[in-house]
């Protein structure tokens, strides 16, 4: 259970940890938008290189990145499978039914790469970028709605309190688990019926101390005088550095390179 | 045969990866039938993974464990059966609690022996009877229960699988003081009517003191002491320097011994120090 990698942070220092949260994140949605605008083989080049050079530039483990990919096998090889047989023009080998075409593999390499893409980047955000400074970021970028009354503080305490509990709950888990196990629960034999009958004994009383620890960390806050986003200062003030408008540049850049890639070469995809 | 003897046992957490972390290092040491034994040592000790291994949950990287001289993990499939044998009661083990009725909780541990019903009845009553828990609470939901009643229905849970060796981390963490006394002397009756191998895992100095003959000390991974209760407890200052300490009655009596008086090392308890010293004022006249 504790090997999803997907989403965990690694403390180190590179120059990606220490760009500001905020920056990171617009520049996510950026990468993200850019992945899907991609329509020929030098605007892909172009993205998948920068895509390389972050996760290189965040000095995360690169068996870090693999580990959080190892989930999304199966979904990329399914969609580059139904895009590879579904490409149209001339045939350029076939067999009864399944003919493949040129731009059936064109389209099963650019859906892999996306997706691919879209992770690793994704993934060196959250490597990159510790849960409360993600959700301070979130908070401050989100702030413009709370003129139509959206609770941005609250939503974003939620969110950094889900983020806080998942390790806890975690260990609860591993924890309730080694004890049931110490009482003869048999969790890893039988077929499916039974090993869902086998997770009773874990899943009650992780709910039960859930609640209890919901209530517990409510009656702190309240200890403590919180109420809510009014009038609070912050202890992290985010600022802006001269790296951050540098990688703003780049990114603006890279935009800039696959437009023209797009406008001035043809294209692969239609 | 001794209950448990343990050879070179290790285990690394995360090995290979920054955070490895060397939990216990090479500790061998043998277990009699029918010892009452204290395991003391400093938060992050290692004291909770021993345990945690002497019963199979986690595997050691390296190393044997004997139970009644067969190797554990010789069969990793019929390890449930160790865990039968050596029963191991956690930290706060009223959080493991799930059933609707404290009886049926209790009864979770004998129904995954495979008992028949008869059994599985009988050894949830001698279970209840050990730890004080009356008929009436046993029909009880034990999210009913106080903190104390519910700790003694998850020691019940474990007792009631009948292990030759019983093993209980802190049981007594977080109760008051007679919750504590009571739970004590149950668990020392218990260790005594059955003639069971007990292991007590404390922090409280003066539990161990009270109850237990003889004494393991873990410091950093590392079996430091494996001796008699007043045997370890005379070697005050080894202990101050792992940042474990002496019951505080054994450091009084200590200090009159330094002052010349005559009083046997290694006093554990107040009515023994009491009786030695109202022994010796007889002898001087003074009482």
């Amino acid at each position: 259970m504790r090997d999803i990698a997907f989403g965990q942070y690694y403390p180190t220092k590179s120059i990606i940890h220490s760009m500001d949260p905020r920056v990171k994140l617009i520049l996510l949605v950026a990468f993200l938008v850019l992945t899907f605008c991609t329509l020929n083989y030098a605007a892909l080049a172009l993205v998948v290189a920068c895509v390389a050079s972050i996760v290189l530039l965040s000095k995360v483990p690169v068996k870090m990145y693999f580990k959080s990919l190892k989930m999304i096998v199966v979904i990329v090889l399914i969609t580059s499978a139904l895009n590879l047989f579904y490409g149209t023009g001339e045939p350029l080998w076939e067999w009864g039914f399944i003919k493949i075409t040129l731009s059936g593999i064109n389209n099963a390499v650019f859906v892999a790469a996306r997706i691919i893409s879209l992770i690793l980047i994704s993934s060196a955000l959250t490597f990159t970028t510790s849960p409360t400074d993600l959700t301070d970021a979130l908070e401050r970028l989100m702030k413009p709605l709370t003129v139509f009354h959206v609770k941005v503080h609250e939503i974003a305490m939620m969110m950094t309190i889900a983020l806080r509990f998942v390790p806890l709950l975690l260990e609860e888990t591993d924890k309730i688990m080694a004890a049931q196990k110490a009482r003869g629960a048999d969790m890893e034999s039988g077929n499916l019926v039974q090993r869902i009958k086998a997770l009773v004994p874990v899943l009650i009383p992780l709910f039960v101390s859930a609640f209890r620890r919901a209530y517990e960390l409510a009656v702190a806050m309240e200890c403590r005088c919180y109420q809510g986003g009014q009038g609070r200062t912050r202890m992290k003030i985010l600022t802006l550095h001269k790296s951050d408008y540098i990688c703003t540049f780049i990114v603006i850049l890279i935009i800039v390179g696959v437009v023209l890639c797009n406008v001035l070469l043809p294209h692969t995809l239609r | 045969m001794s209950a448990i003897r343990v050879e070179n046992l290790c285990c690394t957490y995360g090995a290979n990866t920054p955070f490895e972390q060397h939990a216990v290092k090479n500790v061998s040491f043998e277990i009699e039938r029918g010892d009452f034994i204290g395991l003391i040592g400093h938060t992050g000790s290692g004291k909770s993974t021993l345990v945690q291994m002497l019963n199979g949950l986690i595997k050691p990287t390296s190393g044997k464990i004997y139970v009644e001289d067969n190797d554990i993990w010789s069969e990793p499939k019929n390890i449930r059966n160790i865990r039968f044998k050596v029963g191991l009661v956690f930290q706060y083990p009223e959080y493991q609690l799930f059933e609707e009725t404290v009886e049926k909780d209790i009864a979770f541990g004998p129904s995954n022996m495979g008992l028949s019903v008869e059994e599985i009845e009988n050894k949830v009553k001698n279970a209840a009877k050990f730890v004080g828990l009356s008929d009436t609470l046993l029909k009880k939901s034990p999210f009913d229960l106080s903190g104390g009643e519910k700790r003694r229905c998850a020691i019940a849970g474990v007792i009631a699988m009948d292990p030759d060796i019983l093993i209980l981390d802190e049981p007594t963490a977080g109760l008051d003081p007679v919750g504590r006394d009571v739970l004590l002397s149950q668990i020392a009756q218990y260790q005594k009517a059955k003639n069971n191998t007990v292991i007590l895992v404390s922090h409280s100095m003066e539990d161990v003191a009270r109850v237990t003959d003889k004494v393991m000390v873990m410091n950093k991974g590392q079996l430091k002491m494996f001796d008699k209760t007043d045997k370890v407890f005379s070697r005050c200052d080894e202990l101050n320097e792992i940042g474990l300490r002496v019951p505080q009655i054994t450091k009084v009596t200590d200090a009159l011994k330094n002052k010349g008086f005559d009083i046997p090392e290694g006093i554990l308890t107040v009515d023994k120090a009491v009786h030695v010293i109202s022994e010796l004022l007889k002898k001087e006249g003074k009482l």
